[in-house]
């Protein structure tokens, strides 16, 4: 049976935490266009070179519209969490609409709002090592450091207290795992979240402060120019979410992988201007990266020389496309000086990530610090036995046990 | 080296202005890209080249002349 007929199960199962799994090189050669079967048992198309995953990402004519009647479901439940949620369809999918949402929102995460913050970020990264430190070796570099700073962060930028944190951090598990709760407890959970930001915005309204969320409101409703009230609530709720998981997951990969080979950490200890382009090559070189993007293809169109019907359902893997020799020289080798990285984690094209300034700050800053603090800093368990969140639409490891 | 940035495409991701904040910026008010320098020195090529390169929305546009 050749790659072609063969309907592949995705996620690809795959038990090593931070290599990729066999089948990519495969699929990128032989099967760039290559049907799987979702955990749903729907089926959808997999891309995984870097020319089509970029040129898709950026194709207006692949929405985000999973919740179309005959799009393919990701979880084995009705509802596959935050991509096909009702949630998603409010923010607007593309076009005009979607460029002002994109531009009020946007001028909160700009390069230069996030570098003003940088001293900010650090002190709570100092703090939060130190307090690790207090605890003794070994420590959890995820839930001592990974998963706090961008919670406090996006929490100061939102102005929702970081003391509700763990409650986020439940809500937006359910929305975020694909196969881990049933439906009934992720529809309760988004109730909860619903009410819990609909009462943080009354508050706001009352008592405005000098966050983006008052800021939002200040604005106006959509006459004035400004977002509907649904509208920010529900883009409280996405950057709540999106500042929670995907930042904190990246963390601790970002420094598993610098230490499974401890000659990168002590290139940086050496040389800690390489901290910019290390931070893009981990994301590059990020093989467990998640589920992809999901898109929802509304007329025909041709994907690498194969037709794909209207209603088609295409996940991207990013993941798979960074590795792709024909975009990157040695791509298989990590490389802490690579230069351009034209990498595809955060997407491409007029979606693409609206926090990764953000992201790519507090990811330097992590670094920078660590790199500071705890130049001893390894792992202190073999990289064999790192092991991977299951079933998250955003890859991570379950904990990142370190010694220093 | 000429610069041009496309303002109805770029998605203001900042990438430019993490890379080369002296050629570019981004406008307080929706984040878009500002061109600071059309025509950069020497000095900030490289940077240039990696921004565009990298710009998630193929917003930036470099032309090459001596
Ligand atoms: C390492 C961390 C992160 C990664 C890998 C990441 C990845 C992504 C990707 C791949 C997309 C594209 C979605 C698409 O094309 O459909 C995206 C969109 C988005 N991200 Fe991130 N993200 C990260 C951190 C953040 C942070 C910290 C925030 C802000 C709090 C954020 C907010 C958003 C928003 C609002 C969108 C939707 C943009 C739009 O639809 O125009 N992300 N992210
Ligand atoms: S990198 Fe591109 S999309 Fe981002 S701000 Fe600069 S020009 Fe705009």
């Amino acid at each position: 049976m050749s790659v072609d007929e063969q309907v592949l199960s995705y996620p690809i199962p795959n038990d090593a935490a931070l290599e990729p799994p066999a089948e990519w090189a495969r699929l990128r050669d032989k099967c760039p266009v290559a049907h799987v079967t979702l955990p749903s048992g729907d089926r959808a198309t997999l891309l995984t070179r870097y020319q089509d995953v970029k040129q898709v990402l950026a194709d207006p004519r692949f929405t985000r519209l999973l919740n179309a009647p005959d799009a393919a479901r990701l979880s084995a439940d009705e509802d596959g969490g935050l991509f096909s949620s009702e949630m998603a369809a409010i923010i607007p999918d593309g076009g005009e609409e979607h460029q002002h949402w994109r531009r009020l929102v946007g001028k909160w995460f700009t390069a230069k709002r996030m570098s003003a913050m940088r001293p900010q970020m650090a002190q709570i990264a100092e703090d939060l090592i130190d307090d690790m430190v207090k605890r003794g070796a070994p420590g959890d570099l995820k839930a001592s450091l990974g998963f706090p700073l961008p919670v406090y962060v996006i929490c100061d930028m939102l102005g929702v207290p970081a003391a509700d944190r763990d409650r986020f951090s439940y809500w937006s598990d359910t929305l975020l795992n694909l196969t881990r709760y049933s439906k009934a407890e992720v529809d309760a959970a988004q109730a909860e979240f619903f009410q819990y930001m609909s009462d943080h915005l009354a508050a706001k309204r009352r008592q405005p402060g000098e966050d983006l969320l008052s800021e939002l409101i200040a604005a106006g409703g959509p006459e004035d120019g400004g977002l509907s009230e649904i509208q920010i609530l529900v883009t409280g709720m996405a950057l709540l979410v999106a500042g929670h998981e995907t930042t904190a997951n990246m963390i601790g990969k970002m420094v598993s992988m610098l230490l499974a080979d401890r000659s990168r950490w002590e290139r940086l200890l050496a040389d800690p201007s390489l901290i910019r382009t290390a931070v893009e090559e981990t994301l590059r070189f990020d093989a467990n990266a998640g589920f992809g993007l999901p898109r929802y293809l509304k007329e025909e169109t041709e994907v690498s020389g194969t037709v794909l019907p209207r209603g088609t359902t295409v996940i991207c893997s990013m993941a798979a496309a960074n590795r792709d020799e024909s975009a990157f020289d040695h791509a298989e080798e990590m490389d802490l000086t690579r230069s351009p990285n034209p990498h595809l984690a955060f997407g491409s094209g007029s979606h693409s990530c609206l926090g990764q300034a953000l992201a790519r700050t507090e990811l330097q800053v992590v670094l920078e610090v660590l790199l500071r603090k705890l130049p001893t800093l390894d792992l202190a368990v073999p990289v064999t036995e790192l092991e991977r969140v299951e079933g998250l639409a955003v890859g991570g490891l379950r904990t990142v046990p370190v010694r220093w | 080296m000429k610069i041009t940035v496309d303002e109805a495409k770029c998605c203001g991701a900042g990438q430019c202005v993490l890379i080369a904040p002296e050629v570019f910026d981004q406008r307080d008010d929706d984040g878009i890209v500002v061109l600071l320098q059309p025509e950069p020195d020497e000095a900030q090529h490289a940077a240039v080249r990696e921004a565009a390169a990298v710009c998630p929305a193929a917003a930036i546009d470099l032309s090459e002349h001596p």
